[in-house]
């Protein structure tokens, strides 16, 4: 079983439409979305939602006003500044915690006399296991402005690893997040190879550049692709020298095709879609990888 | 002597487990008498450090060596802190994986078998 | 006034819009790219960086003269970043968030703080710019902290705008907290739209006043506009494909750069938030 996630360093560069393209590509597969923040998969794949569970993580703290005796203990300690003051409906002043600002350490708990705070288990978000025409989908719901979403890809990840050993299956397929914070590098831990979607921008070679730099500080491999390579053909030139001295395999490039954005308004895959240049282009890099 | 051997199961029947910091059930078992003590592990759930936690869990209980799957680098250094032997890429069922380490067909690991424990941050 | 440029999908033109606005502005103007995993505004806005600030978080540093192993720091630690053993305490420093819990709780008072480097801040100077940046450094998973560093160099006298980062998770939350508006920068695809709409949840949570920027708006269908119109939110600009602009964009060149004809579009859009914050200054006074 081969397991391989898609991540591009900066967003919109395609990533999730070439996931999705081959998820319609591969033969006895399951997909994870681990772009948790921002999932995007399940609109081409539209699925049929089988499980759902809650995602629980982390802790909040929480001030018992009753039992608070307004020392202000708490709002010395805490380095978030997360224990503010405001007024009760009646006009008293009171301490209440901030839980966006919150960081779950517990410090305040921990130095508060009067043992007015608790510590309280956050759910913040949901995660699925559904059925799609593709097969198998695991996916997720981050709660808004919800901490955690790298234990929520670890989560999602280990559910499709469990789940394609139970189906016996030949591929995962996952869909990574941007950026190189916890998200991703929760994404990358147990694939074979990361695969790098990139653009011929200055921005987007800056991008692939620390995410492909993260990713060797986990020792893994890594491949890339340029997508829209035709729209600056100097900066794919550039992209292209890049990968040579660096020696990273270039595993093809991809057209900017109006089908692309086409396909993605009539909720299709590329490949479904059926036509254009870039569908060929990337039938031929998975035929690659498929070798691989 | 003590062992510990990350096991799916509560008893020496068990399949070993490949994880270590999130492993089902510790056994903590005396490898002269095979009497044994099954520890459900408290940090499979954890949000992070699980390795470091189970670590501290098993050098409590004064256990020597450790058979696992696979161990990380933070669990790893902490184990070593601790004196305790590390041994990785074991299978099979507890009471085999003791009675090839009893034969001294395990050799014990100088370094963590996975890359850095990188599934788990914060 | 701080003005957050944000966007639920990435590759939606955050970057594009953020440092065009700031470069339409004769004056006084900050730019703060808190896209801190990816920062990308110092390719348009070619500033001489003048002032790095190192960006660190407090990790706890063990004396083990005076320690004797009595698995406190350990036991408080909601991180796990500290191991206590027989003998020796072990510290792993990339799991701690610096809350100094473990120091301060400390019954020997073995535990002092020292700092651990997450990342920079750069600060430089370009046309009437002033502009700071974070970078975070390469394997690191704070970006909040270090976020916060960047914002405390806002210089409120100043217009203020931000750079953040995409999503709707931590690092999002802390660029945007206390800014007077937000544009929402989206494309008009069902990506697009998909998240934009996770991002005008986050803004209603956060209460901050926000309008929508729609990019490459003859690129997809009129899903956007109809969402906008539906939740009454304004449209404050729309930004056509043009190849011309995907090549200015690709090569660093900024868009007011390429097109001048773009800063006047920027002028009004200012003009538009100053505008609706009026408005709903106006409409707090009236309903006190």
């Amino acid at each position: 079983m081969k397991q391989i996630v898609i991540i591009s360093g900066k967003g919109g560069t395609g990533k999730t439409v070439v996931t999705s393209a081959f998820a319609s590509l591969a033969k006895n597969k399951v997909m994870a979305d681990c772009d948790v923040d921002a999932a995007d998969l399940h609109l081409l794949l539209s699925p049929q939602i089988k499980e759902k569970y809650e995602f629980k993580s982390g802790v909040t703290a929480v001030i018992d006003k009753e039992l608070c005796n307004q020392c202000e203990q708490c709002v010395q300690v805490c380095r978030f500044s997360a224990v503010n003051t405001s007024q009760s409906a009646s006009g008293e002043k009171e301490f209440v915690v901030d839980p966006i600002a919150c960081e779950g350490c517990a410090f305040c708990s921990f130095v508060c006399p009067t043992k007015a705070i608790k510590m309280e288990e956050n759910v913040s978000g949901e995660w699925y296991i559904s059925d799609t025409r593709f097969g198998s989908l695991v996916h997720a719901k981050l709660g808004i402005a919800s901490e955690n979403s790298g234990k929520l890809v670890t989560l999602v990840k280990q559910k499709a690893k469990e789940l394609a050993e139970k189906q016996n299956c030949d591929w995962i397929i996952i869909d990574g997040a941007p950026g190189i914070g916890c998200p991703v590098i929760a994404s990358l831990s147990g694939v074979d190879y990361a695969l790098v979607i990139t653009e011929p921008t200055l921005s987007g070679l800056h991008d692939a550049d620390r995410v492909i730099k993260m990713v060797k500080h986990f020792k893994l491999s890594v491949k890339l692709i340029i997508n829209k390579y035709d729209l600056n053909k100097e900066m794919t030139e550039k992209i292209e020298e890049y990968c040579k001295s660096r020696d990273i395999p270039l595993i093809g490039k991809i057209s900017f095709d109006e089908s692309m954005v086409k396909a993605m308004i009539e909720g299709k895959t590329i490949i479904e879609y059926g036509q254009g240049k870039a569908r060929d282009e990337i039938i031929t890099i998975w035929d690659r990888l498929k070798k691989t | 002597m003590k062992i510990c051997v990350t096991a799916e199961g509560d008893n020496l029947d068990s399949t070993v487990d490949p994880r270590f910091g999130r492993c089902q059930y510790f056994i903590v078992v005396d490898s002269d008498t095979l009497e044994f003590e099954a520890i459900q592990n408290p940090n499979r759930e954890t949000m992070g450090g699980a390795g470091i936690q189970s670590s501290q869990l098993i050098a409590g209980k004064q256990a020597k060596a450790v058979l696992s799957g696979n161990i990380g680098p933070n669990a790893f250094q902490t184990l070593q802190a601790a004196g305790v032997e590390i041994i990785t890429g074991v299978s099979g069922t507890v009471k085999e994986a003791i009675e090839q380490y009893k034969e001294g067909k395990l050799e014990s690991t100088q370094g963590p078998s996975v890359n850095s424990k990188f599934g788990m941050p914060e | 006034m701080i003005i957050s440029v944000a966007s639920g999908k990435g590759g939606t033109g955050k970057t594009l819009v953020s440092t065009s606005l700031a470069l339409s502005m004769e004056n006084n103007v900050q730019l703060l790219d808190c896209d801190v995993e990816e920062p990308n505004a110092h390719i348009f806005i070619k500033a001489e960086i003048k002032n790095k600030y190192p960006a660190f978080i407090p990790i706890p540093q063990i004396d083990k003269e005076k320690c004797n192993f009595c698995g406190k720091c350990a036991e408080v630690c909601v991180y796990n970043a500290i191991a206590v053993l027989k003998q020796d305490v072990l510290v792993f420093k990339e799991l701690c968030h610096g809350c100094g819990a473990c120091s301060f709780l400390c019954p020997q008072k073995a535990i002092r703080e020292i700092n651990k480097e997450i990342g920079v801040v750069n600060k430089g100077n370009f046309k009437a710019i002033e502009f700071i940046e974070g970078k975070l450094n390469i394997g690191e998973a704070m970006a909040p902290p270090l976020i916060r560093q960047v914002k405390e160099h806002i210089n409120a006298e100043k217009t203020v705008i931000i750079d953040a980062p995409p999503g709707t998770s931590c690092p999002v939350i802390v660029s945007i907290t206390e800014t007077d508006f937000c544009l929402l920068v989206t494309e008009p695809t069902p990506f697009g739209l998909n998240d934009l709409i996770l991002s005008v949840e986050v803004m209603r949570k956060l209460k901050i006043p926000f309008g929508v920027i729609i990019n490459r708006c003859d690129l997809g269908d009129e899903e956007t506009q109809k969402y906008c119109t539906k939740e009454n939110i304004p449209i404050l600009m729309n930004i056509p494909f043009k190849k011309e602009i995907a090549i200015a964009y690709s090569k660093g060149t900024p868009l007011v750069e390429a097109f001048p004809e773009y800063k006047n579009k920027f002028m009004d859009l200012l003009n538009k938030i100053k505008v609706i914050k009026r408005s709903e200054w106006e409409k707090s006074i009236i309903s006190q």
